[in-house]
């Protein structure tokens, strides 16, 4: 399945800006990055299990927030992109370098 | 069950794999070209000169993704991969089963009946498809041929006159190669390999070396020794298990790839360079084309005439050599091979 998980984390503070290096370096464990602070993550529930309590265990509820869009199986369809920096299909296309 | 992961293809000279975070990322002249999540990948492989880091290789080997090493035209060179998983029981079993000779008869006999009744499903298909009738009739006339050496495997009690059939079924499967294809230049004169002598060959050896490749992560992956074989007898370096279990799928994954690119022109014979020792080898857009055909391939979902489950033809392989482990543990009286309708 895809998740999307985006983010606001409040940068006032070092310890915030911290927070923020951390939320990405985690997604980026899990997915690939799609805008600034949105990546799609393509993993099995076991994964995005491990990876939703590393985030909440990173983040800071007082300041920061986080919102994950459940885009399933059927994600291709529900997902156009316009523009720069297309994604690649991990699961689906060619992985060729 | 095992979701259908994706096969990483590094193939530009040059290049280097590092680990990031749980990712591959592959740089080259200091620009990341592509990033992959571990978790996304079920193997690398690398063509030519590819480099990775030792911090890669372990991170690869923990999450049970072998990294290949493969010359630039697809043979195997060396591969990284990660503690045997599975069982040494299953392995001890194995290897029981292959000193056994009536076993090893059985396994081998099944193997190949698989190979001869899809080449058979390949020839009669293509003759279905075929416009010219004289072609037509040629080809359905090369599948009738198959039909009694089929029956006969079927009663073979030893591997080596199951060997025998099969050497038999092959020449008289690739004798009717010509048949397959209607492009000008790829005309086949009987199967050559080590080194191709022709584009058709070439355009083979490549896509038996990616399939070798994937019937030996399956084998891994389910705990068996892809060394210790059946019909292949044991030989240093060579793969056994994988090439047996690679058999049924041959025509069905490579044979018929080959002749659909070269029938939809997706493949020309420029795409094909001659070496000074008259072996033929594929150019850098060729073998593309041709990984990216072999990967959209086996992303094509099929039912399994066994199983009754609905899989990507890329897992097959994998259905398969757990078939074999259960056989060879004693679940399953024969080893069903794969039959492609």
């Amino acid at each position: 399945m895809v998740m999307l998980v985006t983010y606001d984390v409040s940068t006032a503070s070092a310890a915030g800006k911290r927070r923020l290096r951390l939320i990405a370096k985690i997604c980026l464990d899990y997915g690939q990055r799609v805008q600034n602070s949105v990546f799609e993550l393509d993993l099995d529930h076991a994964k995005w299990v491990e990876c939703r309590a590393r985030l909440l265990d990173t983040m800071e509820p007082e300041e920061d927030s986080l919102r994950f869009y459940r885009l399933g199986n059927q994600w291709r369809e529900r997902v156009e992109h316009i523009g720069t920096n297309p994604s690649t299909d991990l699961s689906g296309g060619t992985l060729l370098a | 069950m095992k979701r259908h992961l994706n096969t990483l293809f590094v193939t530009t000279e040059g290049s280097y794999l590092a680990k990031d975070g749980a990712a591959v990322q592959v740089r080259f002249e200091k620009k990341t070209l592509l990033r992959v999540p571990l978790h996304n990948l079920d193997s690398v492989v690398c063509f030519g000169r590819v480099g990775f880091s030792s911090q890669l290789a372990a991170a690869c080997a923990e999450a049970g993704v072998s990294i290949s090493l493969m010359s630039p035209h697809g043979r195997f060179r060396a591969a990284v991969v990660g503690f045997s998983p599975g069982n040494v029981l299953l392995r001890r079993q194995q290897y029981r089963a292959a000193d056994d000779p009536e076993l090893t008869a059985r396994i081998a006999r099944n193997c190949i009946s698989g190979k001869i009744a899809n080449s058979r499903s390949v020839l009669l298909r293509a003759a279905r498809d075929a416009k010219d009738e004289d072609r037509s009739s040629r080809l359905k006339l090369a599948a009738k041929q198959l039909a009694p050496i089929l029956r006969r495997v079927a009663k073979a009690d030893d591997a080596d006159t199951v060997r025998g059939y099969e050497g038999e079924s092959a020449s008289k499967y690739f004798a009717s190669f010509g048949d397959l294809t209607s492009v000008d230049g790829f005309q086949m004169k009987g199967r050559s390999r080590r080194p191709p002598l022709d584009p058709i060959n070439a355009l083979l050896s490549f896509l038996y070396a990616m399939l070798a490749h994937d019937a030996r992560s399956a084998c891994e992956a389910c705990g068996l020794d892809a060394a210790v074989g059946f019909l292949h007898r044991d030989r240093p370096g060579r793969p056994g298990c994988a090439l047996d279990l690679m058999e049924e799928f041959r025509p069905v994954l490579a044979d018929r790839l080959a002749f659909s690119l070269i029938n939809r022109k997706q493949v020309s014979c420029k795409g094909f360079e001659v070496t000074s020792s008259g072996a033929v080898r594929m150019d850098d857009k060729t073998r593309k084309t041709v990984l990216t055909a072999y990967q959209t391939r086996k992303q094509d979902t099929i039912e399994h005439p066994f199983l009754g489950e609905k899989t990507t033809m890329g897992l097959l392989v994998h259905l398969q050599a757990r078939l074999l482990a259960r056989h060879l543990r004693g679940d399953l009286d024969e080893y069903p091979a794969f039959i492609w309708k």
